[in-house]
């Protein structure tokens, strides 16, 4: 089976505004709704997951209702403290309705990525049914300078064998688990994201090619960048 | 929903724009899945057409032939999944005499307003038919001119006198194949010949009982009936031998597209009361028929399987150019998108 889950987590402190930030209209619509629509019309999902900040759920149920009406596959559910238990919260859902084996896959992907394609989503339920895990990049354009200090440049890398990472990030649900699981509390500490469990054991992540308007919308002037993407009708 | 948009902006160049799909609009929302290029794309792609046009109509996402499959249907008449063919043509009147692909009101899809190339395509309910599930999807993919075919061959039944025992088609492309091969099965009993340029091409259209070269056609043969598929330069060419070979009172069908107008020798036109129709696009009715005549003759699936030419994975704006380049260096045929972006 495979899920999708919505991380919708995030307070929003960055966004200079009191919503956080998926709850921000682009296109007239919150940046939630236009996400969580793209994945209603995949047809793969057994279930879509929206994991929101609790004091949230009440309004994103609300939202979901007025503006998609009944999908009988959504679900909301609370987020956790980070993105990496926010995703353990998924896996735990899926367990409790029995669901969850060796091939269940979830599809992780950020709220406020509202333009990400099916073909990338498709692409990574695939390459995660085979590979067990995959990120979505996109090859690095600026260079990145390393800084150890904060002060002086200690690297920088080649910029060819560079990419940035995207989402959604796919993974087989209880490999994800069991990993989380083993590592440290000190290792978790410096987990930015759930495919580097999968790399600090030294497991394949497979790359899945995204797009350059597949953005996160994170500052104000992404929300200036999204809506001038999106060019009428 | 946010929807990409692959869109010409200008000539060779495809930009990724988006568009807000409304979800309670009463839309069928189809993702397509194999597209078929036609030459009308071309002429947008290369920049063939008038400057003018090209200003007015771009930025346009491009291909009016292809299929689908539904992802959404609010009414839940479609189910997801349901396996589709597309209709470019988008009435908004209708009218008791003049069909709906000849209405001015009418919008046309990759002419008017953007076409196929989209991550999903809001359609309206009555501009989607349902395909059979084995029905070969890369055929399936060009069932627009098969349908524009399909309903010039009915309006020649509606046109034209009763002595059908002669039928010429002028071209040897993929127009002149399909309606050569509707021909077929329309009027088993006629003789139908193919006049073109190109042998090799000619040689595919086993179900004609004669070809000839238009430069060598004999003297002393019975025309009825007339179909004109050649389009462009050679349409007047075209036309002028149709009227000298064709018997008195028979019936013109005009199918080639051509950028200039094309004068016609009408004092032979008078003399025999030769008939001249024309015949451009098609509505629902032509694709309902369509869908049925190939579901019922698998057979013409397989003749029109040989026009399939390259079938190109595009999952990226760099695959698109690659159709499109391919699709221009092909001596014939029609180039397949397996859509997957």
């Amino acid at each position: 089976m495979i899920y999708a889950c919505i991380l919708a987590g995030g307070i929003g402190s960055r966004m200079g505004s009191e919503k956080p930030k998926q709850y921000i209209n682009i296109g007239g619509k919150p940046i939630i709704l236009h996400t969580a629509e793209k994945f209603c019309m995949c047809s793969e999902f057994r279930q879509i997951l929206i994991l929101c900040p609790e004091d949230w759920m009440e309004y994103t149920e609300g939202l979901i209702r007025k503006h998609i009406g009944e999908d009988s596959r959504i679900r909301i559910l609370p987020g956790g403290e980070t993105r990496n238990d926010t995703i353990q919260n998924a896996i735990a859902y899926i367990e409790s309705i029995g669901e969850l084996d060796e091939d269940t896959v979830v599809v992780t992907h950020d709220a406020v990525r509202p333009f990400v394609t099916y073909r990338i989503i498709k692409e990574n339920i695939e390459a995660a049914a085979e590979y067990g895990a995959c990120d979505t990049v996109i090859p690095a354009t600026d260079t990145i300078v390393e800084s150890q200090s904060g002060d002086i440049i200690s690297a920088i890398p080649d910029r060819a064998v560079l990419y940035q990472g995207q989402t959604p990030q796919s993974f087989k649900a209880i490999k994800l688990r069991e990993l989380y699981h083993s590592l440290t509390e000190d290792e978790k500490s410096i987990l930015t994201d759930a495919a580097k469990i999968f790399v600090m054991k030294n497991l394949p992540v497979k790359l899945v090619r995204g797009e350059n308007s597949n953005i996160k919308i994170t500052y104000p002037y992404d929300l200036t960048v999204a809506e001038s993407l999106l060019k009428g009708e | 929903m946010l929807n990409t948009v692959y869109r010409l902006t200008e000539p060779r160049k495809i930009e990724i724009e988006f568009n807000n799909i409304k979800m309670n609009d009463d839309k069928v929302i189809v993702r397509p899945t194999h597209l078929s290029i036609c030459n009308a794309d071309q002429r947008y792609y290369q920049g063939t057409r008038d400057p003018e046009v090209l200003a007015k109509k771009l930025p346009m996402a491009l291909i009016h032939e292809g299929i689908g499959v539904v992802v959404y249907d609010g009414r839940g008449k479609f189910k997801p999944g349901d396996s589709v063919v597309m209709i470019p043509n988008t009435p908004v009147e209708t009218d008791p005499f003049i069909a709906e692909n000849y209405l001015r009101s009418s919008r046309f899809r990759a002419s008017g307003f953007d076409g196929f190339m989209q991550d999903n395509v809001a359609m309206d309910r009555d501009r989607i038919v349902l395909l059979p599930a084995d029905m070969d999807r890369e055929v399936a993919a060009f069932t627009e001119i098969i349908s524009v075919s399909n309903h010039a061959v009915g309006r020649f039944e509606r046109f034209s006198h009763g002595r059908k025992e002669h039928i010429a088609i002028w071209g040897d492309g993929n127009l002149a194949f399909i309606t050569t091969l509707l021909l077929r099965y329309r009027y088993p009993e006629a003789r139908l010949y193919v006049m073109g340029l190109s042998h090799d091409k000619m040689i595919d259209f086993t179900f004609a009982d004669e070809t000839y070269d238009v430069r060598h056609i004999p003297e002393n043969i019975v025309i009825d009936h007339a179909f004109e598929c050649v389009g462009g330069t050679g349409s007047q060419r075209a036309i002028d031998q149709i009227i000298d070979f064709i018997r008195p009172e028979g019936t013109i069908a005009i199918l080639g597209v051509s950028e200039n107008p094309v004068p016609i020798n009408t004092r032979m036109v008078l003399e025999k009361g030769l008939r001249i129709f024309g015949s451009s696009r098609s509505g629902r009715k032509d694709f309902e028929d369509t869908v049925k005549i190939l579901s019922e003759h698998p057979e013409m699936v397989k003749h029109l399987k040989n026009l399939v030419g390259d079938v190109i994975d595009v999952r990226s704006v760099q695959d698109m150019h690659t159709a499109f380049e391919k699709d221009m260096a092909k001596a014939g045929g029609k180039t397949v998108m397996l859509w997957n972006v």
